[in-house]
């Protein structure tokens, strides 16, 4: 566990950039993650009294506050029903109730971990970040570039009627993923991305061509590239990566079907 | 710094740090149920409610319970006996070490699932870690008690386990 000198529960997203700015500092969602250093930090800034831990819904998008628990996002009927489920399906292995009801949506967007998935799930979404300074950016881009100091706000999601899929194969219920796959369909494009490869998760955007299903996805996993760790090798996870991705894009078909 | 906060039912002050968690606060207020085990989020044994929701201890700031209400089993002495005698009864308490986080989780489930099946019960209590047991009498003592008689917990008669 990590000690600290100071905790500041954060008035107001000003306040809360202002201490954020000092590298000592640190931001903290649910400290699931931050828990396991030991360093010494400055403040602790605690966004928790802002408002910012809701799903609110209205004719264009969702929009999921920072502090939005797993739990919620797992749970949130508006949500899963118009994605599919596929909330639900990225939440519900991360280890237990009681942990998917601390960790929070901003916590695991900002790490940009690699066994993230949420942010996999979220890749496949016409999905963007508000962040307090930076704006709205898309997600992929935010993915790629994080944000520096900067304090992610909220996550806006949507509601381009894109439907989509979501899978990961795990060595033991509840530990981290070996591989995250997640497909989407849109006006004849498929939006593939992959997490867990362990590296962060990536997007690859592929047209829908006549090919056969197999070819089309082993075309989209071989966009990305793969590691070892101790869960699983690069070559393994590549042709899981292969086979899931086919599996998604078959049940997308039948879906439309 | 002084938080104050209600523990099960009670209100207390406690005097914390900045990185206090709140399994530190809780033993310290002599609530020994809540145990200290993996310290990574990842067994369960530290679960307590925070406002009516169960939450890892071992994983919450101290600082932002602030105000709020926490319930450890010392508070559920009723529900948690109750179930108690499911678990023994079905061989699912061995070295109980683990008991008191399952049945504050299980009790949980209780008022915001309904009607779980038993794979809904599995992925509710995923995250609640067993070395001796293998699951299987835990989970057949979570069915049974939850096939007891329906109801409101807070004003149901409390029912035992039958041979």
């Amino acid at each position: 566990m990590f000690r600290a000198k100071d905790y500041r529960r954060a008035e107001s997203l000003e306040e809360a950039y202002t201490l954020n700015q000092k590298r000592s500092n640190v931001l903290v969602g649910g400290m699931m993650w931050l828990k396991m250093g030991n360093g010494q930090k400055g403040t602790v800034i605690d966004l928790s009294g802002l408002g910012l831990d809701g799903i609110e819904e209205d004719g264009e998008q969702f929009s999921i506050g920072c502090m939005c628990s797993l739990r919620k996002l797992e749970t949130h009927e508006g949500l899963n029903t118009y994605f599919g489920g596929i909330f639900r399906e990225c939440t519900r292995h991360i280890v237990g109730t009681q942990f998917r009801n601390g960790a929070t949506v901003g916590g695991s967007m900002a790490g940009r971990f690699g066994f993230s998935d949420i942010l996999t799930c979220l890749l496949v979404t016409d999905a963007y970040v508000e962040l307090y300074k930076g704006g709205t950016v898309p997600l992929a881009r935010f993915a790629r570039e994080g944000c520096g100091r900067d304090i992610l706000v909220r996550v806006l999601v949507k509601k381009d009627k894109r439907r989509a899929a979501y899978v990961t194969q795990r060595n033991s219920q509840t530990d981290f993923p070996v591989i995250a796959c997640g497909v989407a369909k849109k006006d004849g494009n498929y939006y593939v991305s992959v997490g867990a490869r362990p590296s962060r998760a990536d997007l690859v955007v592929r047209p829908v061509t006549g090919e056969p299903l197999a070819d089309q996805a082993r075309a989209a996993a071989d966009s990305f590239t793969y590691g070892d760790n101790m869960r699983a090798g690069g070559e393994y996870r590549k042709h899981l990566a292969q086979v899931y991705i086919r599996r998604l894009m078959e049940q997308l078909e039948q879906e439309e079907r | 710094m002084e938080i104050g906060f209600v523990l099960n039912g009670r209100k207390v002050t406690a005097e914390i740090t900045a990185s206090t968690v709140l399994l530190d606060v809780v033993r310290d207020k002599g609530c020994y149920s809540v145990k200290r085990g993996c310290e990574t989020s990842g067994c369960g044994l530290c679960t307590v409610w925070l406002d009516g929701t169960p939450v890892l201890s071992c994983s919450t700031l101290a600082a932002r319970v602030e105000g709020r209400e926490v319930t450890t089993l010392e508070g559920l002495s009723k529900e948690a006996e109750e179930f108690g005698l499911f678990l023994a009864r079905e061989g699912g308490e061995q070295c109980g070490f683990c008991s008191p986080g399952l049945i504050m989780n299980v009790l949980a489930m209780e008022r915001e699932l309904d009607h779980p099946d038993l794979d809904a019960i599995k992925e509710y209590l995923a995250g609640n870690l067993c070395r001796c047991t293998g699951y299987a009498s835990q989970l057949r003592a979570v069915e049974k008690y939850l096939a007891r008689g329906c109801g409101n917990p807070d004003t149901r008669e409390s029912v035992q386990p039958q041979e």
